[in-house]
């Protein structure tokens, strides 16, 4: 072709126009489109640029259509180095259609996008990692991995997005790169720009969506960018953070059972008032409920919410499925008014957010009500739409709008689209059976449509009214009466036939009537249509049954007529109704039962939305809309019984204000150190929007009453720590204090922040360098040291004795909120000389061991004055007392009046040496007794067992009784789940050990230790570096934490620079050896030997954890 | 996620497939033309169809049906959301979205097909960004294209892809710096037989046409915004100034884009403009009818209600109409059964009138229903809501912008009972 042609089609406009025009005979004579192809060749062979343009162009045009011109691939793979960047465009285009059709010939071009990786312009790079990735051809899998993981580590966020793209692609190629692909995503899910998030979010559902734990770290940083990410993936990421919330935060309703109705009612009606109503009613009823919301799922909601106003109808639907399966009820109603907002969008989106309106309206009735004329039907609504929107209208319908409804439905039965007409009618029947109050009117109008000259339209009627009497034919006899009267009209046979059914049902509510009736169809049978025949020869055996004086002539006439009827499927009937009813000498044993046959009590058809219980699919996803699974669907999780732990979601926060108790215990990543200052920008503003929230005000507010609850049993000489909230609370507090702090913030700040930061790093990670640019030297150097003399310490383990220097120094460390402060100066009763191990050197020499026989049994003891190692102390069982943990399985508010709390007795328990003893105190906070308190239903994991304590026959007003029960955890901290019964009421409570109370304590002697401890080397040591908390400045106050962390006893040591700790689990029996050995600095080195290595990890967690507060 | 579009019109001719992922065969479209046999009306195909293997996810637009192909669990919406941005952005580039300029320009489709979707996963859908990469189509531009060569692929890579604001070309240049703003007002409404009003409500969206060099940021601010019970915005106005300050604070696309659109609820009573006095009666006997339409302005401020258009859709039997109308003309429709009567200006002297018989298919029975009228009308310069726009501020940049702001009022989904 020439260059004059290429011109002429670029003129028109477009250079596949003419293809168009020759398609026809094309298309039908195969050697011309040979020709065709022939000519393309010697134009992409061309040296001009336009003449491949002018081929590709026309090449695309084919592929768009649908043609296959894949005996081209190798003319135009050649071009795929072409300057000229259309030509090099649409190249791709065709090569990424045929190279999975042309494998060997498509490795032709591998090497020009591996140039591309390395171009400097970063489009370049992303443009050739994207048609590199999508070129399926199993052989470049190793490359594209390659590439993908480069990819990764670029630079330029563009790139990065391209490599989260290419992820599913590579995936969905060979499945088995998917380990090294979630190391990919698990990188780029740490990724803080706003354009690599919804990729890979996208990738992370398509390849791991059930890797939660990879989004803890990610959780907090992607909902602050939410609102930031471009909308695709704003859909992508909150259909994700959805399925992420229900397993990891408790479900904020549920408590729901506690209210009443009327509370319930107020909520309702607070949905269309002003907010602040809205709040001061929230929060009122929070402060009923000892729910607390997890501050990460209030930031969610919180975040979310603005994205109900999105243009994009998907975002619109992902906030509000993400409300209606995580909010708590009283919130969910803002969604109402942007769902109905999306009503007035394209047909399309009408019927899939009606589909999802209709599911919730079912469950959240009120959210909707205001609503309810936005759900009217204009006659020009698609049918679709139309039957959606009745099935909201009847969902929604209740006593106070049914007038309203009923009128409107009234004039959807004259709708000339009769299919539109029989779905009004059954929502007419739905109303009626729903609503007691207007059945009678219904049953009226649907009479009245009984003349309706529509058979379809009778013929519902009849079928719906037939229901609605099934329901109490007593009442309606008059109804069966017109019925009757009606059969003379009416002409439908189906509208013919349900009469003669109903007549037939209830003979004996009408017994007049019924044998006349059956006169005059005995009269007309031979002109009756088939299916009105069938019912009069039903007719006529009802009656004969009941009535067989006045009818036994007249059955007998229908049935000699039914005999000679020309469809042999009356004739059958005729004959088998004969036999079954009129008795002769050769009738079976059924014709006995021939009335209970046919007069058997017919259940009520049950009239229900086809929405019913939808909601157990994720609201907006394809398989609610389907109501059926589809391919790749992730079922949404039910909320866990008890929250995982919250502190997964920590990421290190150079901010000392943060350093708590709770952020101790995380793992730390260090890939990322400097994330954290981005979370602590965001930090003020989102502690400013909580303060206004109305949610948050709440929360705060249960918060104070759950410290009034704490500090009352404090009052009773016991130390309540429910740690979850108080964590909350000190949160909350520490929000407030950081909003102060950062406004205040000075860059001179900064580095001593990140200095601690890397110190606490220290403490958590043991031996994992720090990478932490932004700290200083200084701190750098320090944790290097810390760490080789960590090593070196760990090689001379066993023989770590040596001289101490004793030196008084104040090591740094984090700042305590107020109330832990308050709470460790309680426990430190007291005072001793600060241990440091500054020189300590490991020293390969085995002191003598000083002769031991120190024991100690119970953390009472060691407060009470275990001095240092000489002390003897028998092992005593010490009542609980003040300084055991009691932990709340009831608060008095959830169990109206009754409280319970439990701890840890550390007794043996007599009865099962296997077990925990548990030790339960039972107060009364009401005005009258409680009777029959006693455990039901333990629901335990498989091995767990469970002793209940005898039943407490009364409890009087205002009294406390305690109780022992023993539970064997099986040394897992699975907790136990009962139900705690009353006289009247039944709570579900569950019992978690910490891992410190599975243990008893065993007396060993230091060589017995050692030698046990040589036993258990190897994977059943754990040992970690930590930096030793402000107050644990000597060997006590370590005894002493490490004692009321677990249920360890001491054992003797020469050296003062090291404690050892021993116990076993209580129903496995297996040695449990701590070793704490301070060194220099404040530092310290935590070592458990335990052959159980579950059990060993959470004890260096929780021994961490007392230690470095 | 969405693995090939097909497009196939209204007489189901597939026109052009695309795939995203692995080629599957064009066949699998029969599901839907199963679909689309029994909906009889394009606009009762079920948007979602599920095949064995695979879901069809389809839209119909401008007498296309977008149909997408799904494999594994996706939010529907996503999908149809997609699909309608697809059809917008043809709209955009091509000044309309219809078969004869998807087939005039299919290699412009082609290329916007390949950017806006990576592995079946959206990429690139701000219309910046896209006429960046590819540049539409103009007359010019083809001449000279032609002439020196060069092709409608932006030689310049896209930077509006990399930066925070990605709606937003860099760049951008104008000698005159205009803005304009378009409020629209839809009037929704459900009036029953006697006139009272069943239901009424305004949707309203302020369409915006800027070209402004630089970066501008502009301020958009009412004097009545409490008028606005829900709105929801282009992702370009920043929305916690809405929430504290009531006001539209955005960094505009290049062009014409969507600004906000709003909605005012039933609560607030809704003007009705006009009244329709309607006399629709079909006879037992001699199969013929009578009708008589009369409108008249109710609630218009002192403002003429132009284009007014009366749509009846006619019940199956309604042969043939027989009418005068003092005002327009009026054009029956016997295939369809639409009764089309188009006003025109209203005059409030003289009210304009539709009488006359209506015959019917002889022997058929009367139609029990009454046809429902559906109104169109438009009135200028005003905002039924009575909202107004307070002022525009433009930070950022020196120069002076022109400002221009319209009202226009619209019936929207207004629907007269009989």
């Amino acid at each position: 072709m020439s260059a004059s042609s290429a011109f002429s089609d670029d003129k028109a406009g477009s250079a596949s126009e003419p293809e168009y025009g020759h398609d026809p005979a094309s298309g039908g004579i195969f050697s011309s489109d040979y020709k065709r192809h022939d000519d393309l060749k010697e134009m992409l062979d061309s040296n001009k640029d336009s003449l491949k343009l002018e081929a590709m162009k026309r090449i695309v045009a084919m592929i768009a259509r649908g043609k296959n011109t894949s005996d081209l691939f190798p003319a135009v793979v050649k071009n795929v180095a072409c300057k000229n960047i259309e030509v090099k465009k649409l190249v791709y285009v065709y090569l990424v259609r045929y190279a999975e059709e042309q494998q060997d010939l498509a490795l032709l071009s591998i090497s020009t996008f591996q140039r591309g990786l390395k171009d400097p312009n970063q489009l370049i790079r992303a443009s050739a990692l994207r048609v590199l990735s999508s070129i399926r051809v199993t052989i470049i899998v190793p490359i594209m991995m390659l590439a993908i993981k480069e990819a990764a580590s670029d630079m330029s966020p563009y790139v990065r997005k391209t490599a989260a793209h290419a992820i599913p692609k590579l995936h969905s190629l060979d499945p088995e790169q998917k380990d090294q692909l979630i190391e990919v995503i698990e990188k780029l899910l740490a990724d803080k720009t706003t354009l690599v998030a919804g990729s890979v979010v996208m990738a992370f559902e398509e390849v791991c969506p059930d890797r939660i734990d990879l989004i803890h770290k990610n959780y907090r940083k992607l909902c602050n960018l939410l609102i930031d990410v471009e909308e695709w993936g704003q859909v992508v990421i909150i259909n994700m953070l959805t399925r992420y919330a229900r397993t990891q935060f408790l479900n904020p309703n549920i408590n729901e059972s506690l209210l009443e109705d009327s509370s319930e009612k107020a909520f309702y009606a607070s949905d269309d008032e002003e907010d602040e109503d809205k709040k001061a009613e929230a929060a009122a009823l929070v402060k009923r409920k000892p729910y607390v919301m997890d501050p990460d799922h209030r930031l969610l909601l919180r975040n979310t919410k603005p994205l109900l106003q999105s243009r994009n109808a998907a975002v619109v639907m992902a906030v509000a499925q993400l409300y209606f399966h995580l909010a708590p009820k009283a919130e969910v109603g803002i969604i109402a008014k942007a769902l109905v907002r999306l009503m007035r969008s394209h047909s399309e989106v009408q019927y899939v957010v009606l589909q999802n309106v209709a599911t919730m309206t079912i469950k959240r009735r009120g959210m909707f009500e205001p609503y309810l004329k936005s759900f009217y039907i204009r006659s020009t609504d698609p049918t679709q739409i139309k039957i959606l929107k009745l099935e909201v209208l009847t969902n929604l319908a209740n006593e106070t709008n049914i007038s309203t409804i009923l009128r409107e439905f009234q004039t959807y039965i004259k709708s000339m689209d009769k299919d539109f007409v029989a779905a009004s009618i059954q929502a007419i029947g739905r109303c009626a059976t729903n609503i007691g109050e207007v059945r009678d009117t219904c049953l009226n109008g649907l009479v009245q449509l009984l003349s309706n000259r529509d058979e379809l339209v009778v013929a519902e009627s009849v079928v719906v009214i037939k229901k609605l009497l099934q329901m109490q034919p007593e009442q309606h006899s008059d109804i069966i009466k017109h019925m009757a009267k009606l059969i003379d009209n009416i002409q439908v046979p189906m509208a013919r036939a349900s009469i003669l059914w109903l007549i037939g049902e209830y003979c004996e509510h009408v017994p007049k009537i019924a044998p006349d009736v059956l006169r005059k169809m005995a009269k007309t049978f031979t002109n009756e249509e088939d299916i009105v025949k069938l019912q009069i020869i039903n007719l006529a055996a009802k009656l004969y049954l009941t009535n067989s004086k006045q009818t036994k002539l007249l059955t007998q006439y229908v049935l000699n007529l039914a005999k000679y009827d020309q469809n042999y499927d009356i004739r059958d009937r005729a004959r088998f109704i004969r036999q079954l009813i009129v008795p002769t000498d050769k009738s079976g044993a059924l014709s006995k039962y021939a009335k209970k046959l046919f007069l058997a009590l017919k259940p009520a058809p049950v009239l229900e939305s086809p929405f019913k219980d939808r909601d157990h699919f994720q609201l907006g996803s394809l398989s609610h809309l389907l109501n059926a699974k589809a391919g790749g669907y992730q079922e949404l999780p039910e909320w866990p019984e008890s929250a995982p732990d919250p502190s997964v979601r920590n990421v290190e926060i150079p901010d000392w204000s943060k350093c708590t108790s709770r952020k101790d215990r995380k793992e730390k990543k260090l890939d990322k150190p400097f994330y954290s200052d981005s979370e602590g920008d965001s930090g003020p503003t989102e502690s400013a929007d909580s303060e206004s929230d109305s949610g948050s005000g709440s929360e705060s507010a249960s918060a104070s009453d759950e410290s009034g609850s704490g500090s009352e049993s404090e009052e009773s000489g016991e130390e309540t720590e429910s740690e979850k909230e108080e964590e909350d609370e000190e949160k909350e507090k520490k929000r407030k204090k950081r909003l102060d702090k950062t406004k205040a913030k000075k860059p001179a700040e900064e580095s001593a922040e990140s200095e601690q930061s890397s110190g606490t790093e220290d403490r958590k990670r043991g031996r994992k360098a720090v990478k932490n640019q932004k700290s200083s030297s200084e701190s750098e150097s320090e944790s290097e040291s810390s760490e080789s003399e960590d090593e070196s310490e760990e090689e001379s383990e066993e023989e770590s004795e040596s001289d101490t220097n004793i030196r008084k120094k104040k090591t740094p460390v984090s700042k305590q909120p107020p109330k832990q402060s308050k709470k460790e100066s309680k426990k430190e009763t007291q005072e001793m000389s600060l241990l440091d191990l500054d020189d300590f050197e490991p020293t390969p020499t085995s002191a003598p061991v000083t002769p031991v026989n120190f024991l100690s049994s119970s953390l009472v003891s060691d407060l009470e004055g275990l001095s240092l190692t000489d002390t003897i102390l028998a092992p005593t069982t010490i009542a609980p007392s003040g300084s055991i943990k009691m932990y709340e399985l009831l608060h008095r508010i959830t169990g109206e009046g009754l409280a319970v709390e439990y701890c840890f007795s550390r007794q043996p328990f007599s009865p099962d040496p296997n077990m925990v003893a548990v030790q339960i105190q039972f107060t009364n906070n009401t005005n009258s007794e409680t009777k029959n308190l006693h455990i039901e239903e333990p629901r335990l994991q498989s091995g767990m067992r469970i002793r209940e304590f005898a039943e407490i026959e009364v409890l009087a007003a205002g009294e406390s009784v305690t109780v022992v029960m023993g539970i064997d955890f099986c040394d897992s901290t699975q907790a136990a789940n009962f139900q705690l019964c009353t006289h009247t009421r039944k709570f579900f409570v569950s019992i978690q050990p910490p891992v410190g109370e599975l243990m008893t304590p065993v007396f060993l002697t230091e060589n017995d230790f050692k030698k046990e401890q040589g036993k258990l080397m190897g994977m059943n040591e754990i040992s970690e570096k930590l930096t030793l908390g402000e107050k644990c400045v000597n060997e006590h106050v370590i005894v002493e934490r490490v004692t009321a962390t677990a249920n360890l006893s001491r054992v003797p040591c020469g050296s003062d620079k090291e404690c050892r700790f021993a116990g076993k689990t209580v129903s496995s029996g297996c040695l449990v050896l701590v070793t704490v050995t301070t060194k220099e600095g404040g530092r310290a080195q935590l070592t458990v030997n335990c052959e159980k290595m579950v059990i060993g990890t959470m004890l260096v967690k929780d021994i961490m954890q007392a230690l470095s507060q | 996620m969405i693995h090939s579009l097909f497009l196939i019109n209204n007489a189901g001719d597939l026109f052009l497939e695309k795939h995203w992922k692995s080629v599957i065969s064009r066949s699998i479209c029969d599901y839907f033309f199963e679909a689309r046999e029994k909906a009889v009306e394009p606009d009762n195909v079920p948007p979602v169809i599920r095949t064995p293997h695979h879901y069809l996810i389809n839209i119909y637009r401008e007498k296309i049906f977008f149909v997408s192909v799904i494999q594994t669990e996706v939010p529907p919406l996503f999908v149809i959301e997609f699909l309608h941005r697809v059809a917008e952005t043809f709209q955009d580039y091509f000044g309309e979205c219809s078969e004869t300029t998807i087939k005039d320009n299919v290699v412009i489709v082609y290329e916007l097909l390949e950017e806006m979707l990576d592995n079946g996963f959206p990429l690139a859908t701000e219309s910046n960004i896209l006429k960046e990469l590819i540049r539409p189509p103009t007359i010019l531009r083809s001449m000279v294209n032609t002439i020196t060569g060069s092709s409608n692929v932006g030689e310049t890579l896209p930077t509006g892809q990399l930066s925070n604001i990605p709606w937003r070309r860099a760049g951008v240049k104008y000698t005159n710096n205009e803005a304009y703003f378009d409020v629209v007002e839809e009037i929704d409404a459900i009036l029953d037989k006697s006139g009272t009003t069943v239901f009424a409500e305004i949707q309203g969206v302020i369409d915006a046409c800027v070209k402004l060099s630089g970066m501008p940021d502009l301020t958009l601010s009412f004097m009545n915004p409490r008028l606005l019970d829900d709105v929801s915005f282009h992702p370009c106005v920043r929305y916690k100034r809405w929430e504290s300050e009531r006001v539209i604070s955005f960094i505009p696309p290049d062009g014409n884009f969507q600004l906000m659109s709003y909605h005012i609820s039933a609560q607030n009573l809704v003007a009705i403009p006009i009244y329709v006095k309607q006399n629709i009666s079909f006879f037992e006997t001699g199969s013929s009818g009578r009708l008589d339409i009369t409108v008249g302005p109710k609630q218009t401020m002192g403002k003429t209600v132009e284009c007014l258009v009366v749509t009846v859709h006619m019940p199956k039997v309604v042969l043939s109409a027989n009418l005068s109308a003092t005002q327009g003309t009026y054009n029956y429709d016997p295939v369809t059964k639409i009764l089309l009567w188009d006003i025109g200006k209203l005059n409030p002297q003289k009210l304009p009138n539709l009488k006359g018989s209506l015959s019917l298919q002889s022997g058929a029975p009367k139609p029990e229903e009454n046809p429902s009228l559906n109104i169109d009308l438009k009135i200028q310069q005003f905002a039924i809501s009575g909202l107004k726009v307070n002022r525009l501020d433009m930070y950022g940049e020196k120069y002076k912008p022109f400002k221009g702001v319209k009202y226009v009022t619209k019936a929207g989904k207004f629907q007269v009972r009989t």
